[in-house]
């Protein structure tokens, strides 16, 4: 089967086309070896990275990220389980992991800024 | 503010009546100037191409004076054209009328109000009249919510409503049009395109849209004028804007009409009689309807009118001894010197931070709007006071952050912050 | 040089940044690279990091740091530097003012209305989004009308949902990030509507927050009509065509009702320059920023201009590295000022020095003009024969261009004349939403005799 899309690793936007269906995907139209696994995954298991946020003691919003790409069928899910996280007492600082498996993916959920 | 040059001689006769001849509402000289603001004398334009406007013209001139409106002159094409430089080529004369002014009609309305607040008035928001009885002595007046207030004396200035109104007390004798008015809204940017308010000469077709300065800075463009059935529909018009567009562009050639930064829609209310209604049908009911244009400039000497008409059917009660005068502008903080506001802001640090970058107001003058009378509950509420969200982002950067300073104000929650009350609220819930 | 006479309440700095985003924490952080470490950031925010702190999506940092981070990361890192550096934050700030004489003008809560007088200013306010206004919309005014920022300000800062059913105008990428970012917090986008035929949003946000969704994109079609009275109950989109003469205009016939509670409005960034125009420094009628020489200097001598003040950049790491050259342009010259012994002065001196310093820059000048193909290019001028990087964008979506830059005619003294071809270069694809660059060579600009006008085109 073939298949064209617009590369999300960089602002360049390479369109790539793959075509499946015999032993390995044959990608061409990238233009980096980023952009090559990218394709790679986008036709056996696409995954994304989450940027969501958490509510913080104060009221207001503390941005988070999943520490690495998690997969694309699993984001739903995922905002589900970010929505139950209740933040321990005190400050927390860019990088401090706000949850360690985040919904069974195996990957962590990591704040990207300071907040109360 | 806008109006609109030539009426009928009674109607003049009412609107001449302006604020410095109401000693009784603006007497005090600090306070009047306070409502009046920045108003500039800025005259008053109609300008005409032709030698048929020249006569129409020459008409209102005579009018003008007969009516003993002072200073009108008119003028030829140098002159004019040295007055009020981006004005197309084509006009040759125009009629001057340098007493004329501008106001803040929200600001005069707010003054009005809160002033009437001050001195015990009490306001009741979202209250929908639904019935008017009278026992003979007391009016019950209820609410769509089922309120209910009673008063020895009614007096129905319910805008477009106003005929529903009067039919509740017994009353059929009003009936309003709702006529549609599109106004376009410039950038600053394009403020000093114009000096003055200018007018087209009056045609069958109508008074015609003008171009006018407004006490910010603006320029505004319009309005139309289209009799309308629903009295709701305040929604603005491609065929509006269009009009609007068509015949400011061939005027004011210079004029950027790609700067506009909002178009809105007003209903007027004009009523069946061809004038002001203000009577006392029966009892203790009072309409004062169909306050069409000029009724912002004449609203001071009706509220005069209106208040005797209420004095002698309520008995002729003794008159309030510790009647409030003063009010401070809306615009207090911002005519202070930076020293007097430094000093401020060392006591009330929120006047220091400023919300809205494009007209410059601070988070003290927002809560300020929220607990002066009349108070703001709103949004809207907030952008008419203080200017905020009025400039040339419309709320897209502070309206968030006004948001915030509303509900820790009002202490209420978030999501129940609206733009203009009943269900238009802003945010539907927590995300989480 | 620090100071303060709290008689007068002013202050004094080597230089002022206005505005504490990524492109003026840049700034500051090359003028103390250069030396200069007197420096005053004025952000009008209660925290650093500008409009940063609202896009918590990835795609930031990756020509500057190598790798993908979320804008608080970006910002982040950027502040530690600054934090780290020790460079002075008037926080909850916002500038009134900037004077050709360089004075600022500001007011806080903490400080009071005050002043500083400065070597230098650095202007970084961002941009602004375009409101709805703009675009006269018939219809009604109801609550439930956005600007995408704002709406991402209210999710991303407050955690409040603005609507449950959404129809987004402009494919910009603000639009295209919250298409996504509401779809994710449990609204439902219906479509994105662009007046264009094609999006000025980058190719990777239509893949990542449209099509992993299944939000239709709707080329060439606008929204014609908002309804609803006191919340917003649906909108009228329909197809619009070009008409010489019109331009873009709906066709009869194709109006479609879409029931929504939410109209978001990604219609296009404006760079914020009311100080700048107060300052009266000329502004440029297509990026709608200051015109600027190579080192971001404003026709006011001693005041730059870097960021998307400037010109509304695709991604804010070239934001940050535009506000190098301002930075150590403005160094230079603090430097300049003080080996002199014109900083710090007197206040009365200041215009005159500002003077002599324009007047020792200008012995080379070149005018940069574009052919309408390309859009814009910044700098506006050049002031040295130095390399000097220039950025454009285009006007249209092109395929298989060239670009000339040259020089229309140059003439010799027995009066003939012939264009100067400087530079050329082809690429696959041009598109609006992608800034470019490409570097004019010291070489280059040797050929090029004074006050000459050096043309960007496309063939």
């Amino acid at each position: 089967m073939k298949k064209t899309f617009t590369c999300i690793i960089c602002p360049k936007g390479c369109e790539i086309e793959t075509e499946t269906g015999g032993e390995a995907p044959v990608i061409t139209g990238y233009s980096c070896v980023r952009g090559k696994r990218y394709a790679e995954a986008e036709v056996t298991n696409p995954v994304r990275t989450l940027t969501t946020t958490v509510r913080l003691r104060s009221g207001l919003m503390l941005p988070v990220r999943t520490a690495a790409p998690v997969p694309k069928s699993m984001l739903f899910r995922c905002m589900e389980a970010v929505k139950a996280i209740e933040l321990p007492e005190g400050p927390v600082k860019a990088g401090d992991v706000v949850a360690e498996d985040l919904c069974g993916t195996g990957v962590k959920l990591v704040a990207c800024a300071d907040g109360q | 503010m806008i109006r609109e040059i030539q009426e009928p001689a009674e109607k003049q006769k009412i609107a001449r009546t302006i604020l410095e001849a109401l000693p009784d509402w603006f007497g005090i000289e600090e306070s009047r100037e306070g409502y009046i603001k920045e108003s500039a004398n800025l005259p008053f334009f109609v300008i005409g191409s032709g030698p048929e406007d020249l006569a129409t013209v020459k008409e209102l001139y005579e009018r003008g004076v007969k009516n003993g409106v002072e200073g009108l002159y008119v003028v030829g094409k140098e002159e004019l054209h040295r007055m009020e430089a981006g004005l197309s080529d084509e006009f040759d004369c125009a009629l001057v009328a340098p007493t004329g002014a501008l106001v803040c009609p929200y600001e005069l309305t707010f003054a009005a109000v809160g002033n009437a607040m001050d001195n015990g008035v009490e306001l009741l928001l979202n209250f929908a009249v639904t019935s008017i009885d009278d026992d003979g002595s007391r009016y019950t007046v209820t609410a769509a919510d089922g309120r209910k207030i009673t008063a020895s004396c009614v007096v129905n200035c319910a805008g477009i409503y106003a005929d529903e109104v009067a039919r509740m007390a017994g009353d059929d004798s009003i009936k309003i049009t709702p006529r549609r008015g599109e106004y376009i809204l410039l950038d600053k940017a394009e403020g000093n395109c114009c000096s003055h308010t200018i007018f087209r000469t009056p045609t069958k077709m109508g008074k015609g849209i003008l171009i006018s300065p407004t006490v910010d800075g603006t320029l505004i463009l319009g309005p139309t004028s289209e009799d309308i059935e629903d009295k709701e529909d305040k929604s603005v018009t491609q065929e509006g804007i269009d009009r609007i567009l068509s015949q400011v562009r061939p005027e004011m050639p210079k004029v950027n009409t790609g700067s506009v930064i909002r178009s809105f829609t007003g209903l007027r209310a004009v009523g069946n009689t061809g004038d002001f209604i203000i009577n006392n049908p029966f009892g203790r009911f009072v309409n004062v309807a169909a306050i069409e244009s000029p009724g912002l400039s004449s609203s001071p000497a009706i509220g005069v009118y209106v208040a005797e008409m209420v004095r002698k059917l309520t008995g002729d009660p003794a008159r309030k001894q510790s009647h409030v005068r003063t009010r401070r502008s809306l615009h207090w903080f911002r005519d202070l010197s930076h020293e007097e506001k430094t000093k401020l802001i060392a006591s009330e640090p929120a006047y220091g931070h400023m919300i809205c970058r494009c007209e410059s107001v601070t988070e003290g003058e927002i809560i300020y709007a929220i607990t002066q009378n009349p108070k703001a509950t709103d949004m809207d509420g907030i952008k008419r006071r203080t200017r905020t969200q009025m400039g040339h982002c419309q709320g897209g950067f502070c309206g968030p952050f006004i948001t915030k300073i509303l509900a820790d104000t009002m202490g209420i929650p978030f999501e129940k912050v609206t733009k203009h009350g009943r269900e238009s609220y802003l945010n539907v819930g927590k995300t989480k | 040089m620090k100071s303060f006479d709290p008689e007068k309440n002013e202050y004094c700095y080597d230089a002022v940044v206005v505005g504490g985003g990524p492109a003026g924490m840049s700034a500051a952080l090359e003028l103390y690279d250069n030396g200069i470490k007197d420096v005053l950031i004025i952000e009008r925010d209660v925290k650093l990091g500008g409009i940063l702190n609202q896009c918590i999506h990835p795609g930031f940092g990756i020509e500057m740091f190598k790798e993908e981070l979320t804008g608080p990361e970006f910002s982040g890192r950027i502040e530690a530097k600054v934090r780290e550096y020790g460079i002075e934050c008037a926080l909850r700030s916002m500038v009134l003012s900037v004077d050709p004489d360089l004075t600022v003008t500001a007011t806080s809560p903490d400080r009071g209305v005050y002043t500083v007088r400065t070597g230098a200013v650095i202007l970084a306010m961002g941009c602004r989004e375009r409101p709805r206004g703009a675009l006269n919309t018939p219809g009604t005014r109801p609550a439930g009308i956005f600007t995408a920022g704002a709406a991402q300000r209210y999710v991303n800062v407050y955690g409040y949902l603005p609507g449950r059913e959404v129809v987004i105008l402009g494919s910009g990428d603000i639009g295209l990030i919250m298409a996504r970012r509401m779809t994710l917090e449990g609204a439902h986008v219906k479509a994105v509507c662009e007046i264009m035929s094609y999006s000025g949003g980058l190719a990777r946000n239509i893949e990542q927050c449209l099509n992993d969704f299944n939000i239709p994109l709707l080329l060439s079609h606008t929204v014609v009509e908002t309804h609803g009275k006191d919340r917003l109950t649906g909108v009228t989109i329909a197809e619009v065509e070009t008409v010489p003469g019109k331009g873009r205009v709906p066709v009869k016939g194709t109006e479609q009702y879409i029931p929504c509670d939410t109209l978001l409005l990604s219609v296009g960034l404006i760079p914020e320059n009311e100080l700048t125009r107060k300052c009266g420094i000329p502004l440029s009628r297509v990026t709608k920023g200051p015109e600027v020489d190579q080192h971001r200097e404003t026709e006011v001598p001693g005041i730059y201009a870097c960021g998307n003040v400037l010109h509304v950049h695709d991604l804010a790491d070239f934001a940050a590295e535009e506000a190098r050259i301002a930075g150590k342009a403005a160094a230079k010259r603090v430097k300049e000022l003080r080996a002199s012994g014109q900083w710090p002065c007197d206040s009365d001196c200041a215009e005159a020095e500002a003077e002599d310093l324009g007047n020792a820059q200008g012995r080379f000048t070149a005018k940069l003009h574009t052919d309408g193909k390309v859009r814009y290019v910044v700098p506006q001028r050049i002031s040295a024969k130095e390399d000097v990087k220039v950025y454009f964008r285009v006007s249209d979506v092109f395929n298989d261009p060239t670009l000339v830059v040259r020089c229309p005619a140059i003439e010799y003294p027995d009066g003939s004349g012939e264009p100067l071809l400087l530079f050329r270069k082809r690429y696959a694809k041009l598109i609006p939403g992608t800034m470019q660059s490409v570097t004019l060579t010291r070489e280059m600009l040797d050929r090029v005799p004074d006050s000459y006008t050096i043309e960007f085109g496309l063939v």
